[in-house]
């Protein structure tokens, strides 16, 4: 409690004491739903917070499951746990064995560590697999005002439910898997508002590449992102996904968006979600869970959404990133460290300073990853390669983030227009946005990806080259060879 | 030091690893996380950016062999979540990394693997990196306690936020142990949450 101003900020009481008395202080979805998951405080200051749903795949798992043999522990609540592989799984529709021995050996720990466990582990012949972070909410386990956890950063996905959803390292997720627990300091919030309304060619990517350009990679660190404001109001749950998948580029370990009635629509009548009079129960409690008008937040920052052009990223992280009109940043604009982190950008990616974005050839071009591989993603990627045709001389690959995309995406004959554009329709996987299974860069090659890392060597080649934008914009630069604006090429009937 | 896992200082030469914004990519390629252990990663930490840099890079210095003090800039371990890539550096050597500033997720699993991580403001870390590597013999000796960092000749005072050094100091940076103390606390806290009721009560 700061006594001077009288304004206590911790958890649930906050309350404002003036001259006219003292009235209720508005809590954010952060704030309600830590006070309904704290177990108890830690010594160290941290809280011991419950999950309430624990996401685990076959990469960041194999020693979590060891930890707890040589400790003699048990899984707590195998029922709030679900599992699927996706990282290193081949999109091509290799059977197993897998041709890389260590890819086996991955899928054979990941079975042996459920066995008997109880946990449901969704694979291709059930039908279900996908990105962890695209089943989850596909099967309606992501639900608002829960707490979710994974071993995987990009967990903050799930915020678009208006949940707490945090990506964690191994020891973290044998710590979940044996208390259903962990041990986490709560983040500061933060609230980024997105009024207007977004010009057509303009999408979720673009909304939050530009924050993450404006805020940086760290500007996050400690925060929590609510997304707020008429753009991510109108928003689908798809489009909300790919702005919270893409918080912790921008160094938010979490990001949400406040649960409203586009979100009760999509839950609604999935595999895992309340039916009938739960379903009714359900949306009170989370309708309840959602920030208050008059909530406080520690930071606050706007945007306007009419402004937001087609973003593409120019450098090795993801803030490295301008408008495609816009010219490739200069080291001699800037000062200090930032120079240098630019003219090291600059020589890996091989790009002139002041240069133009659009007219960068490209190599590759990638529509997938747990960032854009939802069938709005897909669709939109269609709508621009329908009738057009990608050169031979460029790799273009369309991978669906789940099997169910994958069905209702053949079911609408997107995979037709795909091909006929020259693209290869893959099976379900994390596929080219990092290179754990067969999908890679080679050499230097430049690919325009609707991921979410543009990091040195994260495409499977440490001289890869890769242009974060979005699904449009990737299949743009793919039947034009180089990067162009998406706006020139989307029919004009919309 | 009479309790297990107590760490409260750090002694030991210093590596320096220059640039801001080094991600999880670099410290560890995607490709060594198709593991089922951590036990082999120390060798590939940095296997990238080293191959870039043709021998260059402080992890194939010769002057830097055995540095246990890793000396970095802004926002190190952005990216990913992979305990690997802790994992690879503890098992390089590295036992404390001093630094600008740290990612998040990263900081979390150096504490939970027992790596304290410090911050200094860039003109002393800068300051600190140039001493490493102009007299690469040099002992660093942190004090995780007071986060005093000395070089025999001066003394950096750093910082590190006060529930890591209190985990380190008591032993309890591995929070297993004591999450699973609270075993009544969470069998209560599964049974009242409605959507693990079943929305019974509500």
């Amino acid at each position: 409690m700061d006594r001077d101003s009288g304004i206590e900020r911790c958890g649930g009481s906050g309350r404002i004491i003036g001259r006219l008395g003292v009235f209720k202080m508005g809590r954010t979805l952060l704030d309600k739903v830590w006070e309904a998951h704290a177990v108890r405080e830690l010594p160290n200051g941290q809280t011991q917070l419950f999950i309430g749903l624990h996401l685990v795949h076959e990469v960041t798992s194999p020693q979590a499951f060891q930890m707890l043999r040589e400790r003699g522990l048990n899984v707590r609540y195998p029922d709030r746990t679900f599992a699927t592989v996706d990282h290193i799984i081949p999109t091509d529709g290799a059977e197993r064995p897998f041709a890389d021995g260590m890819a086996e050996q991955m899928f054979v720990a990941i079975e042996d560590n459920l066995a008997g466990t109880g946990i449901p582990f969704f694979t291709r012949s059930g039908g279900r697999q996908g990105i962890v972070h695209v089943i989850g909410p596909e099967l309606g386990l992501t639900q608002p005002g829960m707490t979710i956890a994974c071993g995987d950063s990009h967990t903050s996905t799930h915020g678009a439910f208006g949940s707490i959803a945090f990506g964690i390292g191994t020891s973290q997720v044998r710590d979940v898997l044996a208390t259903q627990t962990m041990a986490v300091g709560k983040p500061r919030c933060r609230r980024i508002t997105v009024d207007g309304k977004l010009a057509a060619g303009v999408y979720a990517k673009d909304v939050i590449l530009a924050i993450i350009g404006k805020l940086g990679v760290q500007g996050g660190a400690g925060y929590a992102y609510e997304y707020a404001g008429e753009v991510f109001d109108g928003m689908t749950m798809d489009e909300r996904m790919t702005v919270c998948n893409m918080s912790i580029e921008g160094g938010a370990r979490v990001g949400y968006v406040n649960p409203d009635a586009t979100t009760y629509a999509y839950i609604a009548g999935r595999e895992y979600a309340p039916a009938g009079n739960d379903l009714v129960k359900a949306g009170a409690w989370w309708g309840a869970m959602a920030s208050d008008e008059n909530a406080v937040y520690d930071d606050e920052t706007a945007l306007e959404g009419d402004l937001i052009p087609p973003m593409v990223t120019w450098g090795i992280n993801p803030g490295q990133v301008v408008g495609v009109d816009s010219r490739i940043p200069s080291p001699a604009d800037v000062h200090g460290p930032e120079r240098q982190s630019i003219q090291e950008a600059l020589d890996h990616m091989q790009l002139r300073a002041g240069g133009s974005i659009t007219g960068i050839p490209i190599d590759v071009a990638f529509v997938g990853s747990c960032t854009n591989s939802r069938i709005s993603d897909l669709r939109e990627a269609a709508r621009i390669v329908e009738g057009r045709r990608v050169p031979k001389k460029i790799k273009a690959l369309a991978v669906p983030g789940s099997q169910r995309v994958k069905a209702e995406a053949e079911a609408e004959g997107l995979h037709e227009i795909f091909r006929s554009a020259g693209f290869e329709w893959r099976e379900a996987g994390c596929s080219m946005c990092l290179a754990m299974n067969p999908d890679k860069l080679v050499s230097d090659q430049v690919c325009a990806s609707s991921s979410n890392r543009n990091f040195k060597g994260r495409q499977g080649s440490p001289f890869g080259r890769t242009l974060l934008m979005s699904p449009a914009m990737v299949a743009a630069a793919a039947v034009a060879g180089e990067v162009v604006d998406v706006r020139s090429m989307i029919p004009v009937s919309g | 030091m009479t309790k297990e896992g107590i760490i409260c200082s750090v002694t030991g030469t210093g590596i320096p690893v220059r640039g801001n914004d080094i991600d999880t990519d670099r410290i560890i390629p995607a490709r060594y996380l198709r593991e089922i252990t951590f036990e082999n990663l120390g060798p590939h930490a940095f296997e990238d950016d080293r191959k870039q840099l043709d021998g260059r890079h402080p992890f194939d210095d010769q002057r830097f062999s055995g540095g246990r003090v890793l000396v970095v800039n802004r926002n190190f371990g952005s990216g990913s979540s992979r305990e690997h890539a802790p994992q690879a550096l503890m098992r390089h050597g590295i036992s404390a990394i001093v630094g600008e500033s740290f990612a998040e997720i990263f900081l979390g699993n150096c504490t939970v693997i027992g790596i304290p991580c410090l911050t200094l403001p860039s003109e002393l870390v800068e300051s600190l990196q140039s001493l490493v590597e102009e007299a690469p013999e040099t002992e660093l000796s942190i004090d995780v306690s007071t986060g005093a960092i000395s070089t025999g000749q001066a003394t950096y005072q750093a910082e590190i936020p006060e529930s890591i050094q209190q985990a380190f100091t008591t032993g309890a940076w591995d929070a297993l142990a004591t999450l699973l103390e609270a075993d009544h606390e969470i069998n209560d806290m599964h049974d009242g949450l409605p959507y693990f009721s079943g929305w019974k009560n509500h």
